[in-house]
């Protein structure tokens, strides 16, 4: 009975101090970048020397978070010419309890910006006037060539594409 | 006659396959379908012999932007079967990819959620692609006519999918009320967020 009580009190302790644990590593990350519309829009319009590459995401979206490698390879092989932002469109309520820890976890490297505008037919044809607002969706851009994709990708298949936009600079 | 039956088919099989995205229009005649609903009997359009139109969406368990409409739908449900528009569900994802919802997650969730509408298991996928439902939640409206149903509305529901209290446009209930009057609907497609169908 006694190391039955030794027991409860020290898992009850051990999940405890778990608990803080993670919530003390997502407190030094840096602060969520939020906008409505009109704070992601100019990241959809950069003008910089780069090819932009563009991806709608959330953590709960299982394809989404199947491809996100994929972006974070693109973002370390081709940091001089490409930038890649991350677009979540993770709900409010879960920036603590899923998208920190996410972020965290994964350690991405590349620009994570969050979107948290409801009035989504406002806005989704102003990403792109075909997308009728499911994702995962992508959008790769420079200043010759601006292309949307309704699809996921795979490693090979987005590098190919982002070639094309390398090669018409 | 029949030369000019012929002619009309192929010109529309023609206009389908241009178009880039595939599925209905507004103004499309829709299919009829046979799906097996959360009770075991199979459910079809010309089962409800009343029906003024119906709000057909497509919705699954596992969407969060879906699990936020749940309690919106069954209300549009509540408020619209009796006045002749009922609301029936379809569940368009391959469950071996999202094996939350299956039949019996379906079947669980209408039973949690005291689900009053058909909620319709689109098994081998067929139905969807003929809509051009490619996310949930994904609505249909769509009116009764001797050609068959019509479809008069396709997009989301609201225009606020975080807070039901902050909704400035109901699309569906604006269309619905329209269709009732006689009136045009004044917005036919609307653009929401949702999960892709799991293939």
């Amino acid at each position: 009975m006694k190391y039955l009580f030794i027991l409860v009190v020290s898992c009850f302790l051990s999940c405890k101090s778990e608990v803080k644990t993670e919530v003390k590593l997502t407190a030094n990350l840096p602060p969520l970048e939020i906008h409505d519309f009109s704070g992601v829009e100019p990241y959809l319009n950069l003008e910089g020397p780069k090819t932009y590459v563009v991806n709608f995401w959330a953590t709960w979206c299982a394809p989404c978070v199947k491809e996100l490698p994929y972006f974070e390879a693109i973002q370390a092989k081709y940091i001089e010419d490409v930038e890649v932002i991350l677009i979540s469109l993770d709900f409010p309520r879960q920036y603590e309890s899923k998208l920190k820890p996410f972020l965290y976890k994964h350690q991405l490297k590349s620009k994570v910006v969050v979107l948290d505008d409801p009035d989504m037919n406002y806005w989704i044809p102003k990403v792109d006037s075909n997308w009728d607002g499911a994702i995962p969706v992508s959008l790769i851009y420079n200043s010759s060539k601006r292309s949307f994709y309704k699809r996921t990708f795979a490693y090979n298949e987005l590098e190919a594409e982002l070639k094309t936009f390398l090669t018409t600079k | 006659m029949n030369v000019i039956y012929s002619l009309l088919i192929f010109f529309a099989a023609v206009l389908t396959t241009d178009s880039v995205d595939n599925g209905y229009d507004i103004g499309d005649i829709a299919t009829d379908f046979n799906l097996e609903n959360i009770d075991g009997k199979f459910v079809s359009l010309s089962d409800f012999n009343d029906a003024k139109g119906f709000i057909i969406v497509f919705t699954c368990n596992t969407c969060p932007y879906a699990v936020l409409y749940e309690d919106r739908i069954e209300a549009l449900n509540k408020k619209y079967a009796s006045q002749g528009y009922p609301l029936i569900a379809i569940m368009p994802n391959n469950v071996q990819t999202k094996p939350g919802d299956s039949m019996k997650s379906m079947k669980q969730r209408a039973i949690d959620k005291g689900f009053t509408f058909p909620y319709l298991m689109d098994a081998g996928q067929k139905i969807y692609p003929q809509y051009g439902a490619t996310k949930t939640p994904h609505v249909y409206i769509l009116e009764s006519t001797t050609r068959g149903p019509v479809v008069r509305y396709i997009g989301g529901i609201d225009d606020n999918y975080k807070d039901a209290t902050l909704v400035k446009t109901n699309y569906v209930e604006d269309a619905i009320e329209a269709l009732k009057k006689g009136n045009l609907i004044k917005q036919t497609t609307t653009k929401a967020i949702g999960c892709s169908i799991k293939l």
